[in-house]
């Protein structure tokens, strides 16, 4: 099966500060993966060259056998970590906004997503809670018809009602011929959706498998595996 | 449904066994439809794989059969339950003589602590 991410020894500099140093990772269709690290491990930069935001210094990535670009920005759906739905404007609007911009958009989808999210179209995004705003923004994501998810920290900074709305909303709308990579270091709470784990330790991939092969073979948890490798 | 997993064990292993369970104690009986791949994933909040990977592992083991474009069914026949049963009360045993074993007791011990136990059992309905 072709590879819907592949990346080759990246390396991304920030003047002399290296953030990744060689990031090998493969990911096929129809793969929920959890990349995992504490702050400033990486995770954030690689997801940033996937996306096409950031290009890598040395080093390979194909998204759909693409370098990344304007095609693979059209398959690629891309949740940052950081705020940038514009505070004036409110629900619906920001799901217009989507839908002017995104091709493989479906309104009817957003619709009810938001519903199941319990947002209120009508709300102004300055007036939602930071739960509501993650809520909001994993809306306009999954609301996408896109080959690859790319999540960077749903769970963040959410309580644990708003978390199991959004768990739930990732498992229900995954689907089979796209992929999805996923960044957290609450690894308890999501551990059982993933299909495949890589651990990222100060830019490198210092451990990556099959999560129930893991479980097997090492007779422990994700989360403690994650809490053995950072200790 | 609210499904504590252990997630030291591989999920799709005990996703079988609660199948297991439900077929032994009658909770699912003969020829009915398990839920689907999806609902199942969206019940217990795991990965649509894994489940994938449970019906797959049950139907090799004859336990479920599957009906292209239907669904996934608990298989035909006593025999197998009884066969489930059997395995499953096997089980159970094994891993109890395993821990008496550690706890010191022998052979001919076990069996009379476990005579007097089920004489109790007996006795009380």
């Amino acid at each position: 099966m072709d590879n819907i991410l592949e990346s080759k020894k990246i390396c991304k500099s920030y003047l002399n500060k290296k953030a990744l140093r060689g990031v090998d990772l493969n990911i096929i269709p129809g793969k929920i993966v959890g990349l995992l690290g504490p702050n400033g491990s990486g995770k954030t930069t690689f997801l940033k060259i996937a996306a096409g935001i950031l290009h890598p210094s040395k080093g390979e990535i194909l998204i759909d056998g693409y370098i990344p670009g304007v095609y693979t920005k059209s398959v690629v759906s891309y949740l940052p970590d950081n705020e940038y739905l514009l505070k004036w404007m409110k629900v619906k609007d920001a799901v217009m906004y989507f839908k002017d911009f995104y091709a493989d958009f479906d309104e009817k989808k957003a619709r009810e997503l938001l519903l199941f999210m319990d947002l209120d179209e009508n709300s102004t995004v300055k007036s939602l809670s930071k739960g509501m705003k993650e809520k909001l923004k994993l809306t306009l994501v999954l609301s996408r018809a896109a080959k690859l998810y790319i999540l960077d920290e749903p769970l963040g900074g959410v309580d644990p009602t708003a978390r199991e709305k959004i768990l739930n909303a990732i498992v229900n709308n995954f689907r089979v011929e796209s992929s999805m990579i996923i960044t957290t270091h609450l690894v308890n709470d999501i551990e059982r959706i993933f299909d495949d784990v890589a651990f990222i330790s100060d830019g490198e991939i210092v451990l990556q498998g099959n999560a129930e092969e893991l479980r097997r073979d090492k007779k422990k948890s994700i989360d403690e595996l994650y809490r053995e490798v950072f200790q | 449904m609210d499904t504590e997993f252990n997630d030291k064990m591989p999920i799709y292993l005990q996703i079988i066994d609660i199948i297991k369970m439900d077929i032994v104690t009658g909770k699912l009986i003969l020829k009915d439809k398990l839920p689907s791949v999806r609902e199942m994933a969206s019940n217990l909040k795991v990965n649509p794989n894994t489940i994938q990977r449970s019906y797959q592992e049950l139907e090799r083991l004859g336990i479920v059969f599957t009906q292209r474009g239907t669904g996934t069914f608990v298989g035909e026949g006593k025999e197998m339950v009884d066969d489930l049963k059997k395995e499953m009360a096997k089980e159970v045993i094994d891993s109890f003589i395993l821990r008496m074993k550690s706890l010191g007791f022998n052979a001919d011990e076990i069996i009379k602590s476990v005579s007097k136990e089920t004489m109790e059992v007996k006795k009380n309905g």
